[in-house]
């Protein structure tokens, strides 16, 4: 059984592998993900971000306009996360000071 | 559990290291405009140099930093700093977030995003500092020395 286990993961990483060789390289400029319009005739909005993100908010680091900016609603959603899961653990661990007699 | 082991070398140690970590952890937030960086990585050092008192010197010491009843008001203020910076762009004839309308005089709408981005940097960074040191200060209430 564990022979059949390993072939499973065997097989898992070659077609895997097989996928992964079929990948754009990376940094390429002629790739699908960095031309102006998709292959559907609408705007790729990567392109757009990486054009406009410092003439938008004056910040070279492109990755912190996206996060900060472009994404604001969904970096506030992982803020509202993690908020949540502090105040979970808050009601999970806190010992109170009521004893229960039985 | 094992006895209690005290040795003023850890603290030292500890005491050594402690400002610097935080001051790198500010320099994360703010710098993150020009360098990998932001509110979440510099919130994780800030709530590094808080905890490593509190492992180091245990529970009556770490008082002295940040006290056990602040950690969860600051996590409230870190998440109103941002909701804020949102709902202030609302009032002012924005959309929800849209930090050129922020008002904040003698400033283009570019550089009030560039601002906008780095107050809710500042709201994240304090949010994610205060919850760590909460969710540590409720696991060890009552197991350690001091």
């Amino acid at each position: 059984m564990k022979i059949f286990k390993i072939l499973i993961l065997v097989l898992f990483a070659a077609v895997l592998i097989y996928a992964a060789s079929d990948l754009p390289y990376r940094g390429d400029p002629d790739n699908l993900m960095h031309a102006e319009q998709s292959i559907t005739d609408t705007r790729v909005m990567g392109s757009y971000f990486i054009q406009n993100a410092y003439r938008d908010a004056r910040t070279p680091n492109m990755v912190t306009v996206v996060l900060g900016d472009y994404r604001s609603i969904d970096t506030f959603g992982e803020q509202i996360v993690i908020y949540t899961a502090g105040l979970i653990a808050l009601l999970v661990l806190r010992k109170t000071k009521r004893r229960r007699v039985v | 559990m094992n006895k209690p082991f005290q040795t003023p070398i850890v603290l030292l140690g500890a005491r050594l290291l402690s400002p610097y970590i935080m001051l790198f952890g500010w320099y994360v937030i703010i710098h993150g405009h020009y360098s990998p960086g932001g509110g979440f990585q510099g919130g994780a050092l800030l709530a590094a140099s808080i905890l490593l008192i509190r492992v180091a010197g245990g529970r009556r010491v770490a008082q002295l930093q940040i006290k056990e009843f602040a950690t969860t008001p600051l996590a409230v203020v870190g998440v109103s700093i941002y909701f804020a910076a949102g709902l202030v762009a609302v009032a002012m004839g924005g959309y929800f977030l849209d930090y050129g309308m922020l008002p904040i005089p003698g400033m283009d709408p570019a550089w009030l995003r560039y601002t906008g981005i780095l107050i809710i940097e500042v709201g994240i960074g304090l949010a994610v500092m205060a919850i760590l040191v909460m969710i540590y200060d409720n696991m060890v209430r009552g197991e350690d020395y001091g």
